[in-house]
Parts: C-alpha cells; structure tokens; sequence
C-alpha cells in the first residue's frame, strides 16, 4: 500500500479497534457482578465479541505498520495518549442502567457503521471483517435495546435511573457523531463512513427504543471529545494500568 | 394406612431396582425423599461453586497478559455461568427453585467448594486454577455423567466437555509460564504451592470421615469414593507437572507399587485437615470476600431485577387487554 493512504488505514483501524477493545474492557469489568446470572452469562459473551473484533482490527492493522510486530503491542505497549477510542467507551461503567445505555448508543452506532463499510469499502480485508462484526453488534444492540426499554419502563425507580444515565452519557455523545479531516479523508477516499452520516438512523432507532421506555433523547451538541486525538479522562489512566500491567510489569515475554 | 405403606416399600424396591439396572430416574418419577435432598443439596453445591467461581478468576480478566489470553479466560468464566445455570436448572427439577438456592447461597447457609475461597494475587494462579480446579473438577464428575437422576447426569455430559477444555487450557498456561523467564517460572512454581494442597483436598474428608457415601453409591449419584478420586487425581497431575519441570510441594510423594490394587500410584504426604474444615466453617482466605462481593452484586442488581418483572408484568397485563 502507498504510504499515505497505509497511515490512513492504519490510523483508521486503530480508532475503531481501540473502541471496541477499551469498552469490551468496561464490559468485562461485569463479570460475576452482574444483577442476574443470565447478565453473569451475556455481559462476558458481549466483551469477548468486543474484544475479538479489536484483535482482528489490531491484526490487520499490524500487516500494515510493521513498527508494531503484533497486536499485543497495540492493545498493551501504547502511551495514553497514542490511543484513539472515545471518551464514551473509557467512562466508568456506573449502575447497570448506564452500561447497558452507553452499550445501545454505541453497538447501534457501530451496527449502522458496518453496514456502510459492508457496501463499500477500498481495504478488503476490513470489508470481509464486517460482515461478521454487522451480526455481532446488531445482536448487542438488541440485547442492550431491551434492557433499555425494560428499565425505562419497570418501575419509577428504575425509570429515574434510566434517565439520569442518559444525563449522564449525553456529554460524550457528540463526539461519536463528529467528523475532522481524517474522517472526511476516509470517507473521500472510500474508506470509512463519514461519523455524522450515521446520526440519522442512529437517532430515528435510539428514539424508538427511548420511547418504549418512557424516555426522551436530549438535543446532542458536542460538548466534550479528545479521545480521536489521544485526549484522555482521569478514569483512562487506570484502566490502563489495569490493562498493561502484566506486559509492563514483565516486559518481553512471552505469555 | 397400611396399604399405603405396602405401596411405598413396593415403588422404593422398584426406584433401587431401576437404578440397578442402570436407568434413569426423571423428574415426575417416584424417588425417596433422601435421594431428592442430597441431590438437591449436590446440585445446588455444585451450581453455587461455578457462580462463586467465577469471582477468582474474572479477577484477572482486566489484567490477562495478551488478548489471546483475555478472550479465553473470558470465554472460560462465561462457560462457568452457563454451567451454573444448568445446574440451577437441573437442581429445579427436584422441587426447588432458584431464588431459593441463591437466597441460601447469600445468607451464607448453603456451602460451595472450599476451593474458591482461596486467592488469585498472580496471572499464575489462572493457570493453576484451570489445570488443578478443573482438572479436580473433572475427576469428580466424570462419573456423575452415569449419574442415576436423569437431568443431572445430562447436564454433567455437557459441562465435562467444556470443564476438559479449560484443563488443557489452564495446563497450556502453566507450561507457557514454565518455560518462561525466571520470573515467569517462579510465579508458575509459587502458584502450584499455593493450589496443590488446597486441590487435593477438594475431593473431601477421607472416606472414613465421610458419612454420605455409602447411600450415594447405593443410588449410584457417587460411583467412587473421595479417596478413590484424590488418588486418580494425584496420579493424574504428579507426571504432568514433571513433564514442565514444576514440583509438587509434597516432601512425602513418592512412587508406591501396591497403590491402586497393585497397578502402583503416588503416595502422599498427610493433607491438614484442620485447614480444610477451618475453611469449610467460613474461615478460609477469602470467605468473606467471596459472599460478600454475591451480595453487594445481589443488592445493587435488586432494582433492575424489580424492574424487568414490573415491565414483564405491564406487558402482560397489555396482552391480556388486547385479547
Ligand atoms: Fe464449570
Ligand atoms: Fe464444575
Ligand atoms: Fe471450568
């Protein structure tokens, strides 16, 4: 691949791999806490989809920056501010309402991205992947859209909970939506979607499920981002030394 | 009065004859009352064990040392509550029901493996839990595959071929730490002196201490005893842990011909019982923590459980209206 558009995709995988990787890593945080057994089971089987989908994105990214000779490197050896996944993903999970929301919001963004990356996409290898990762995150999105709407509408408590979560989310969603000169790039060159030609459907689908559950979607502005640029919240920090510690505890080895 | 006693001595003589002959007991068929309760005591052990289990080990899920190793030790401890859920399942069939076991599992009254009470402060202790606790595990259930209660002995079938994947898993570790750098090396050795013991007595008390087995192998849910099983156990893993160069922390362990009627065995050192019962009366490593970290899920998880009935009921009452 030509140089210039090599650091395309590769810049390009890593913002999506680090997505999925730091929430699948929120996710995992669950196991064995869960409200139910049924939870103890769907939330690990959800953070291994994530995790899975950032190993193969890691591995193809690896094919084209040989700076990096594996995913491990990618995935634990990176500074805090070489990773590009947003400020969504990296918040503390919060109650469960708040997970299985930030969850909707996000697996239904990305069910919608794959979708485009299925029709087109110039990186073949990223366009086989997504036919796989479209199933995966379309059933998150399902599994995540009933929780959705049965704690919007259970029980006043939990509809009071429901809505402080989306209270508490609405800050990081503008910028899941927010397109910069590298998406534009992307998009120009048949890529990747551009982010905000995704808000559509994503709004009509999140205000449907809101709706069953006696909740309203806020107006979203973009109010806070820096994650696509390595701009990280404090509760990044100390997901990372959860996540490096083996590799930077006992460097080159192997495992 | 009397003719219904006749009737109860005739479908127990029947009941033990089944399982003479190797069949199944199913759940609407006749069963005397303490073949129901240890079975509904073992089952309910057993599911409890795989959900407290899954705690030491989802402990080192944030922090597995490559993403190779992360989605199989994830994909581990979601087999593990798929397992309890069968159990749980087959343990309903019996007469009761779920909330109940999970009631008595956070109250402390039920008992789970000692095992679990036990910490993981390495990546080692991951690998030690899957080739010694799994591989223990299995020891123990292959058998109650033949197990004479229908849904249990099912459910074992399909969780020894998931429980004999995590062994091998668990070993793959252990040998991947072995032949590792020092360090890596002597964190395997340190994690195998701190399961080993504990492992071995996972099987329970000695057989002359242990008051259950002997209607437990008339009704065929226990076809060996609990030494029985310890020495398959030991015998099983002393030569795989030589093979990696790892050594078992067992002075006393040594090669004895009339072990196993004579075929030959391991000998072992004496096991600290008053460990294993100090354990057992909640005193362990990590009891506390255990059951604590159960309930504070429990209670935190109250209002979304409230809620998912309120709407299930909503949606029902919606139904019925619209009918
Ligand atoms: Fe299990
Ligand atoms: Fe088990
Ligand atoms: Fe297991």
């Amino acid at each position: 691949m030509k140089s210039k558009t090599a650091d395309m995709v590769f810049e390009g995988l890593l913002r999506i791999a680090d997505d999925n990787l730091i929430l699948g890593h929120r996710t995992s945080e669950w196991c064995g806490h869960a409200p139910t057994l049924e939870e103890d089971l769907a939330l690990p089987n959800i953070a291994l989809d994530l995790i899975g989908h950032a190993q193969t994105l890691y591995c193809l990214a690896c094919e084209i920056d040989t700076r990096y000779k594996n995913e491990d490197q990618l995935a634990f050896l990176r500074l805090e501010h070489e990773y590009k996944n947003l400020l969504l993903v990296e918040q503390e999970n919060g109650d469960f309402g708040n997970t299985v929301l930030r969850l909707f919001y996000f697996s239904t963004f990305m069910k919608y991205f794959w979708r485009k990356v299925k029709i087109k996409c110039c990186f073949k290898k990223l366009k086989e992947f997504s036919e796989k990762a479209f199933l995966e995150t379309s059933y998150h999105s399902k599994y995540a859209s009933q929780w959705v709407v049965t704690l919007g509408d259970g029980t006043d408590e939990s509809n009071v909970k429901m809505s402080d979560a989306i209270v508490n989310l609405e800050p990081f969603l503008g910028e899941l939506f927010n397109n910069d000169d590298f998406t534009e790039m992307c998009s120009q060159n048949d890529f990747l979607p551009e982010p905000n030609s995704i808000f559509e459907g994503w709004k009509g689908e999140v205000d449907t499920i809101l709706q069953k559950g006696n909740l309203d979607l806020p107006e979203i502005t973009l109010k806070k981002r820096g994650g696509r640029k390595g701009e990280h919240s404090e509760a990044f920090g100390y997901l990372l030394s959860d996540l490096q510690y083996m590799q930077r505890a006992y460097p080159n080895s192997s495992w | 009065m009397a003719r219904e006693q006749n009737g109860k001595i005739a479908s127990l003589e029947e009941f033990q004859e089944k399982i003479n002959r190797d069949e199944k007991i199913e759940p609407k068929d006749f069963m005397p009352e303490a073949y129901r309760k240890t079975l509904i005591r073992q089952i309910g052990q057993h599911a409890h064990s795989e959900v407290v289990g899954m705690l030491p080990e989802g402990n080192w899920i944030t922090r597995a040392p490559t993403l190779r190793r992360k989605l199989s030790l994830l994909a581990k401890v979601q087999d593990e509550a798929g397992h309890g859920l069968y159990l749980y399942c087959a343990a309903e069939t019996l007469g009761k029901s779920r909330m109940e076991m999970t009631q008595e599992l956070l109250s402390g009254k039920a008992k789970y493996s000692s095992i679990f009470n036990y910490p993981t402060p390495t990546w080692a202790d991951i690998g030690a839990i899957g080739w010694l606790v799994d591989g223990a595990a299995i020891m123990n259930q292959i058998p109650l595959c033949r197990c004479s209660y229908g849904p249990y002995a099912r459910a074992m079938i399909r969780i020894c071929k998931e429980e004999s994947f995590h062994q091998r898993q668990g070993y793959e570790i252990m040998l991947t730490l072995a032949k590792g750098t020092k360090a890596q090396k002597e964190m395997a050795q340190r994690a195998l002196n701190r399961w080993w013991w504990p492992s071995v007595m996972m099987f329970g008390p000695s057989d002359a201490d242990s008051p259950n087995t002997e209607n437990s192998v008339k009704w065929k849910i226990k076809r060996y005893t609990n030494d029985e099983l310890r020495q398959k156990f030991v015998d099983a893993i002393v030569p795989q842990a030589e093979k990696i160069g790892l050594v078992v922390p067992d002075k006393d362990l040594k090669w004895d011909k009339k072990r196993n009627n004579g075929k030959g065995g391991y000998a072992y050192g004496e096991i600290n019982w008053d460990e294993f019962w100090r354990v057992v009366k909640g005193n362990g490593p990590m009891n506390n923590e255990r059951i604590a970290a159960k309930q504070k899920a429990w209670n935190e998880g109250s209002w979304v459980r409230a809620a998912a009935d309120a709407h299930a009921l909503k949606k029902q009452t919606a139904l019925q209206a619209a009918e």
